[in-house]
């Protein structure tokens, strides 16, 4: 690894607690995935992108920048990377995933917060996220009441945040406040950027953006097979780094993982022995480097087959149609995708269980893990109903609620335990 | 041909061995700082063919005695369905977990409800409870059984009951009416737990607490449900682990 002492001082990065940081994720990476056996050898470059997640593609970012393209953060799949990439600018998700310095971000918002948000403080606070760093827009959106508050505690801390709302119904009036702000924000992108969207250049970010999705949509269906090409632990870290990465090069990486995929699945190979129990996650994203549960259920004898979660299929599974002439008929497509998200904010939210099911039928799982991270009231409450529904058609399903601390693993570990051996005992 | 079951539990190993399908051990040990240390404590002078561990310190037997693992969920399953081969309901409080079980119609492991990972209302919060008023587990039980009234404790938290418990005694609370309120506030949140999973039929009790005579009753009372408590309550999971033990040998 190159030395970027420098460039992490200039970004006004704490150096020690950003080296104890990424000391302990190199460590934890070590341990959950290079030990995995049976690895594909196209997760050598995802390796790569994350032993130099902090280095190689913050400079990337500092150069883009010098050039004079924006670079946006966000934390949420409802901010249009299509929009972003038709001003020239960069889109990049922003850290949340770790339990670091909660005692910081306790100072400012409520200890009772989900970790998502809290961890989001913790590294803006313990200055030891570049991306945060380096984002010449933060765009908040109103999901949740969670996140939609706790961007009035962090606006004053970042250089421009800016808000996008977001319905809460999937109504006709839903969908015209979810274009209007999207029409708001490519202005917004227009004048941070000195850039004026034009439809070829959003045709083209539409492209772009597809291309990634699609490729992901490659992976899912390949893990389809049994045994199962590849890990959950691995899908889902590809699924990770969607949002940090260059996205031409983060596409034709996956492409060519799943070509090697596709030999595997014709050779019948796999990283785990065929007939390994099969189960599909379903709720709360899982930010990098939240790899905890993934990791308890694929170290107890199960396998990984789907994510429907945000940073899963939710967040990838819709294409934009991106067949509008004008500008303006190109925001209706972006705000059509866009408006399929069944995220839980939304009220009913019916599909999202439809999606739920079908992903488990595509996929050949055998049970549903129900993922929520603590405090986070939109999904907890969901997944009741959501067991009950699943349950009633047959679907053996657990629900967990964590957060991103390491004390609960051991009562984890027994219920993820006791749910595979139920399935078993079928 | 002997198989044995340990159930490492977070306050107590167990001990079942059967021989023929006949039970000839059954032991209990604290399992103290050292687990490894209670397990060979129990394990001296037993002759056994097959071992089968379950409960929290599974995994680390696992290591030492090579051996296979089962969950504690489906150590009591197997145990439960055993001891009483008509009951689809099973609740287990014990040191730090309390868990409610069901069971398919045809008696396999079907739902599982868990407390979350503090040890509010299990065994451990009814050890402290039970200090902090300056009572004997024994004791604790016998006043909460014969006080008239309950005091009512909101809080299920370890830590924050304490302090309720301390100021309800400081605004000058009887003792024994405080402890019954700790013994009901425990079992709502056990049924709550139950109920979730389980809306009706009988059940059966097991794990440490259901030593506990009035947790029993209150159980029994408040469920209005058939309520089982088998002659040892505590070695259900290790007996489970025990007869999964002899059908895989």
């Amino acid at each position: 690894m190159s030395d970027y002492t420098q460039m992490w001082t200039d970004l006004g990065l704490d150096l020690k607690a950003h080296d104890a940081l990424l000391s302990i994720l190199g460590g934890a990476y070590q341990d959950i995935f290079l030990s995995q056996k049976n690895r594909p050898e196209g997760m050598k470059y995802f390796d790569f992108v994350m032993s130099e997640v902090h280095g190689l593609r913050i400079k990337e970012l500092m150069d883009a920048k010098a050039e004079g393209r924006i670079v946006v953060g966000s934390y949420c799949v409802f901010v249009p990377e299509e929009l972003i990439l038709a001003v020239d600018g960069i889109s990049v998700g922003l850290c949340a995933g770790a339990e670091f310095n909660f005692e910081g971000a306790e100072e400012v918002v409520p200890r009772n917060l989900c970790p998502l948000i809290k961890s989001a403080f913790g590294f803006k606070r313990g200055l030891v996220c570049p991306y945060v760093e380096a984002s010449d827009i933060i765009v908040g959106e109103n999901t949740c009441d969670g996140k939609k508050k706790a961007y009035e505690v962090l606006s004053p801390m970042v250089k421009d945040l800016y808000i996008i709302d977001l319905p809460q119904m999937k109504s006709e009036t839903g969908k015209m406040l979810l274009r209007e702000e999207y029409r708001k924000f490519i202005t917004k992108l227009e004048d941070a950027s000195g850039k004026k969207i034009t439809a070829e250049a959003l045709k083209k970010g539409i492209d772009t953006t597809n291309a990634k999705r699609k490729a992901v949509k490659r992976l899912a269906e390949l893990r389809k097979a049994d045994p199962a090409p590849i890990s959950g632990l691995d899908a889902l870290l590809i699924n990770q780094v969607f949002f940090y990465d260059d996205p031409v090069r983060f596409t034709n990486s996956v492409n060519a993982l799943c070509d090697e995929l596709d030999e595997r699945v014709k050779k019948g190979e796999g990283v785990f022995s065929k007939g390994t129990i099969r189960v599909l996650m379903s709720g709360c994203p899982m930010a990098v480097p939240n790899w905890k549960v993934p990791f308890l259920v694929e170290t107890s004898g199960a396998v990984i087959v789907g994510e429907e979660s945000c940073v899963g299929e939710r967040g990838t599974q819709w294409l934009t149609e991106g067949k509008g002439e004008t500008v303006d008929e190109l925001l209706d497509d972006v705000a059509e995708r866009y408006f399929k998200i069944d995220c839980a904010v939304f009220t009913p939210n019916p599909s999202r269980i439809d999606h739920v099911k079908e992903m488990y039928d595509r996929a050949g799982a055998q049970g549903v893990i129900h993922y929520s991270l603590q405090f986070c009231h939109p999904y907890i409450i969901e997944s009741g109903p959501a067991e009950a529904t699943l349950e009633k058609t047959g679907i053996p399903t657990l629900r967990l609620e964590t957060d991103y601390s390491q004390e609960d693993a051991g009562q984890l570990k027994t219920r993820i335990e006791a749910f595979l051996e139920r399935i078993q005992g079928k | 041909m002997r198989a044995a079951g340990f159930d490492i539990g977070s306050r107590t190993v167990k001990l079942v061995v059967l021989e023929e399908g006949k039970t000839t051990h059954t032991r209990k040990t604290l399992t103290s700082h050292d687990p490894l240390g209670a397990v060979r404590e129990l394990a001296k002078g037993v002759d056994y063919d097959v071992l089968v561990a379950t409960g929290y310190g599974r995994h680390l037997i696992k290591e030492h005695l090579d051996c296979p693992v089962i969950s504690e969920i489906k150590a009591f399953a197997l145990g439960a369905k055993a001891i009483h081969p008509t009951c689809r309901v099973i609740l287990d409080i014990g040191g730090q977990d309390t868990k409610a079980i069901c069971l398919s119609d045809i008696g396999e492991l079907s739902k599982f409800e868990m407390n979350d990972k503090c040890a509010a209302g299990t065994g451990r919060f009814l050890e402290i409870m039970a200090n902090a008023l300056n009572y004997s587990l024994d004791e604790f039980s016998k006043a909460a059984c014969t006080a008239q009234r309950a005091e009512k404790i909101n809080s299920m938290c370890t830590v924050f009951a304490e302090s309720e418990v301390i100021s309800l005694t400081a605004q000058g609370a009887r003792r024994d009416e405080v402890a019954l309120g700790i013994h009901k506030a425990i079992v709502s949140r056990s049924i709550a737990l139950l109920r979730r999973i389980a809306p009706s039929g009988e059940v059966l009790f097991a794990g440490g607490v259901a030593l506990n005579e009035c947790v029993r009753s209150l159980i029994a009372e408040e469920l209005k449900r058939p309520v089982i408590v088998p002659p040892d309550p505590q070695i259900v999971g290790a007996f489970g682990a025990a007869l999964f033990a002899a059908k895989k040998a």
